[in-house]
């Protein structure tokens, strides 16, 4: 697992995974975790994190590449109401792909500094927002119970107002959608897939017990790059 | 507590309801609004039992599973719609469909609406397979997707693709259209219903993930064939077309002869 572990810090690292060349279309593959699958536990249980790892968003990842073939290839025979219906197969497998690689990053093990307030400008931009952290964690988790159906609650920087600003999405939808300049600190999925095999109906235990695993290091480099 | 009440009560309504079901071998669907009631009791929806045993659909739908989908969700859903309708009783007898049709608002969801149509959604799901479900449609019904589909094939590929390509949570169903008298396959998110449009559901299948996890996990494909194949109740679906066409003309009209 070590070396899977340098494997995977250099990939995230590097970006959104890896990108290969297949047919002169830039494709996607998927990155590897920061860290085990059962090291969040017993937060996020490791069959959780397998599956939704190498299942889910690897399916986010197929269904993406195959979209911007049919997508170049469209485009190159000047194809243009399927270049259109393409859209929506884009925007829901890429944004599966985008929040995904996010969301990897926005845990960490308690043994790595999972669960450690945030340190930095980002603290003092939270109490300034929000109040203090305690109240955005409970915006938060009461923006994500409440969210219906499939979707994501996310904490995001304004970078033009440099505001922060909690926003919910549906579906695979990226933080990007609800405004050209919000970028993503931290995006917490609550799609049933995220926590259903260890919390069933409970949603709001599993937005409890996240915060446990939350890499507010990651959230607050984002936002000291974002806000210098 | 109220709820305890509203329950029993409407188990034994379902008990009707598969006594009306052996009977004639027609899934009967009594009206399900559920139980209003006018004395001090705060539950105005009650949850109806499944018309099968919890382990009947085993082994394509686990018992654990269809407990929690069911004793949890279904009944968080009555719960919560419940909780609303007392606080604010603007909706107070309403039958279901009223209710759904009033807070989905022409499109902007009064806070009621998911709660409202996800009860309903929920109780037409469990009506809409069966043990040994699966097999093919029987009589007009049959002829209705040849004359609407191509042919029996065309239409469960179509419906399976269609589930496949489902962005989220949300439904697929097979309905009678009433604007266009065909049946037509339609996908909705979260918890729209087709009554919203007027149309006229024959079976639906549910795909929010809470609906296949613990028997299938990520793998959808599988549910939706199993679902196909062995649960759907085309004999639900055969009585539900009967009592549409009550309110659908599917044939050339016919004019008396004077």
């Amino acid at each position: 697992m070590a070396l899977r572990t340098l494997v995977s810090r250099r990939t995230l690292a590097a970006g959104i995974g890896f990108r290969q060349q297949l047919r002169g279309v830039q494709t996607f593959s998927l990155p590897d975790l920061p860290y085990d699958y059962g090291a969040l536990e017993p937060a996020i249980s490791g069959d959780i994190m397998q599956l939704h790892h190498q299942k889910h968003h690897q399916t986010y990842i197929t269904n993406y590449n195959k979209a911007l073939e049919q997508l170049h290839d469209a485009i190159s025979k000047g194809d243009a109401p399927t270049v259109a219906k393409l859209h929506s197969a884009i925007k829901f497998n890429g944004g599966g792909h985008i929040n995904h690689s996010i969301f990897w990053n926005n845990l960490s093990p308690v043994s790595e500094g999972g669960g450690e307030p945030p340190k930095g400008s980002l603290g003092w931009a939270i109490d300034t927002n929000f109040g203090s952290l305690e109240a955005l964690v409970k915006k938060m988790n009461a923006e994500g119970a409440a969210l219906q159906g499939s979707g994501w609650v996310w904490l995001g920087v304004d970078k033009e107002l440099k505001r922060l600003v909690v926003e919910t999405t549906a579906n695979q939808d990226p933080l990007v959608s609800k405004g050209a300049n919000l970028v993503p600190l931290l995006g917490i999925d609550v799609w049933e897939h995220a926590y259903y095999l260890q919390y069933k109906n409970v949603r709001p235990d599993y937005l409890k017990n996240i915060w446990k695993v939350i890499n507010w290091k990651y959230a607050n480099d984002v936002y000291e790059n974002e806000c210098p | 507590m109220s709820w305890c009440c509203c329950n029993r009560l409407s188990t034994s309504s379902s008990l009707v309801t598969s006594d009306l079901w052996r009977q004639f071998n027609i899934p009967c669907r009594l009206s399900n609004v559920g139980l209003r009631q006018k004395r001090s009791v705060s539950a105005y929806y009650g949850l109806k039992t499944p018309p099968y045993k919890l382990d009947a659909l085993e082994p394509y739908m686990s018992k654990r599973m269809v407990e929690i989908h069911w004793g949890e969700h279904h009944r968080g859903y009555v719960e919560s719609l419940n909780k609303q309708i007392e606080k604010n009783d603007i909706f107070y007898g309403c039958t279901m469909d009223e209710l759904i049709k009033l807070t989905y608002n022409n499109g902007n969801p009064l806070p009621e609406f998911s709660d409202a149509a996800q009860v309903w959604n929920h109780d037409f799901f469990w009506e809409s397979m069966q043990p040994g479900g699966g097999d093919i449609p029987k009589l007009g019904l049959l002829q209705q997707i040849d004359k609407d589909f191509g042919s029996f094939t065309i239409f469960k590929d179509k419906f399976i693709e269609a589930a496949l390509t489902l962005f989220g949570s949300g439904w697929i169903w097979l309905v009678l259209s009433r604007e266009e008298k065909r049946l037509a396959i339609i996908k909705t998110s979260n918890a729209v219903n087709p009554l919203v449009w007027n149309d006229i559901p024959l079976i639906g299948l549910d795909l929010w993930e809470h609906a296949y996890y613990l028997d299938y996990k990520n793998d959808k494909a599988n549910y939706v064939n199993v679902f196909m194949n062995h649960l759907v109740s085309w004999d639900a679906a055969l009585g539900r077309m009967a009592r549409a066409q009550a309110f659908v003309n599917l044939g050339e009209p016919k004019i008396p002869v004077a």
